[in-house]
């Protein structure tokens, strides 16, 4: 007896949903990134406008001052959909995990004199505020934004604030023992020290700005691109060696963080820029406004966290930003 | 796109191949691959695809992240490799296949 063996081959109907599929081709495969982002926002058949503002859809592009012809425009080149994102962050806390305990079993910060703990507490502390707002400010986009290219990254990014906000606790608790008063000196100095007031006036007025694109510039371009190489970088390298590199180690979520999510910042930015000479003169507009208020913030917070070369650093910090803005295409 | 590699005057016509498992990260190589490739054909057969190329096959690392959205070393190209034809030169950058000697 003979056997043939033989294969057949079964093509599936469909690839993918159709709502996917009428954007990237019929026939094709496609991400699970496209899957889980591409149209998955409702658009029509509304039946109630929503109460608090009755002159606008639940979801509604006139939201914000930037145009577009399609929202799904935007591109996260991270791929993040939710669980990727989990997945990848998850890896990240294990690591950062691993390296609070070993800061807590070696004490590192045992060495510390009372001097640098108390610089410690007063420059980086207060930052899990700037967190929390920042955490606010990318729900706030989240919730009023248009298109799930756009919102799903800056929920995603909301909720990374919340968990640099931990870390920085984390660190602030390994200063004072669990004892918790180094968040309540940290809370003092974000509150009443004159260093933290320009940061926390600015970060205020983030909250009542009411274009949600405007406000991702505001907060994820501007404000990040000129506080996170100052703090996390500049000053962290400034202070680590007293610390014995302990810091330089517990803050190394947020630089890697912060590299990454730039990726998705400028991308976005790109993006909405070059759909239109409009939208290009409007970001720009946006960015100069926000870059010169930001740096002036900035300014005292730069010389309490590094003293005498707080003015040349954070110099250097907007000329690097200033770059990047270039780059991005933005004359400003 | 090719031209920026150097070819040996030469260089052999001779088709080489390379097929991979069907799988949501050999779509992004594969992606990446016709990106790079002008003269790639790619043929799908059940769980697995197949893609001919004249003379000259090459997989840039570059294209590869930015298809699948994260970091991707090379030498992953062999989880989800099932065969191929030509000589191998891999690097870090890349990995390319040619018959042959090159320049």
């Amino acid at each position: 007896m003979q056997v043939d063996i033989k294969t057949t081959d079964i093509h599936p109907v469909r690839q993918t949903f159709s709502q996917v599929a009428r954007r990237i081709g019929e026939g094709k495969a496609a991400s699970r990134y496209q899957e889980a982002t591409l149209d998955m926002q409702p658009t029509t058949n509304w039946h109630y406008r929503p109460l608090w503002e009755p002159e606008r859809h639940v979801f509604d592009p006139r939201r914000t001052n930037i145009v577009m012809a399609d929202w799904y425009a935007f591109k996260d080149p991270r791929h993040y959909y939710y669980g990727v994102y989990t997945m990848a962050r998850a890896k990240q806390q294990e690591g950062a995990d691993k390296q609070f305990e070993f800061a807590e079993k070696r004490n590192l910060f045992g060495g510390l004199d009372d001097a640098a703990r108390d610089a410690l507490v007063t420059a980086l502390i207060p930052l899990r505020h700037y967190e929390w707002g920042s955490n606010m400010n990318n729900t706030y986009c989240c919730a009023y934004g248009y298109g799930t290219a756009v919102t799903q990254a800056c929920n995603y990014a909301a909720m990374d604030r919340l968990g640099i906000a931990q870390y920085l606790s984390r660190i602030g608790l390994l200063l004072d023992g669990n004892q918790g008063s180094a968040l309540e000196a940290g809370k003092q100095a974000w509150l009443n020290d004159p260093a933290w007031q320009g940061v926390r006036r600015v970060l205020e007025n983030l909250f009542v700005t009411k274009d949600w694109f405007e406000l991702f510039v505001a907060q994820n371009l501007v404000f990040d691109g000129l506080l996170y190489p100052l703090m996390f970088r500049h000053y962290v390298d400034a202070a680590s060696p007293r610390t014995g590199n302990a810091l330089a180690m517990l803050t190394e979520f947020m630089n890697d963080w912060y590299a990454e999510t730039t990726r998705w910042v400028d991308a976005t930015v790109r993006t909405a820029a070059d759909e239109s000479p409009e939208n290009r003169a409007r970001l720009a507009g946006w960015v100069s406004a926000w870059r010169d208020e930001v740096q002036r913030a900035l300014a005292p917070l730069a010389t309490l966290a590094l003293g005498e070369q707080g003015p040349a650093v954070l110099a250097a910090v907007r000329d690097e930003f200033d770059t990047r803005i270039a780059r991005l295409g933005i004359k400003s | 796109m090719n031209a920026a590699t150097p070819f040996a005057p030469t260089a052999s016509r001779a088709p080489v191949f390379i097929s991979l498992v069907t799988n949501d990260i050999s779509r992004g190589i594969v992606e990446a691959i016709v990106a790079d490739n002008p003269e790639a054909t790619v043929t799908e057969y059940p769980a697995m695809v197949k893609i001919d190329a004249p003379g000259r096959l090459v997989i840039k690392r570059a294209t590869v992240e930015e298809q699948l959205g994260r970091q991707w070393d090379v030498q992953e190209l062999h989880l989800n490799l099932i065969s191929l034809s030509g000589n191998i030169d891999e690097t870090d950058e890349e990995f390319s296949l040619q018959w042959g000697a090159r320049a």
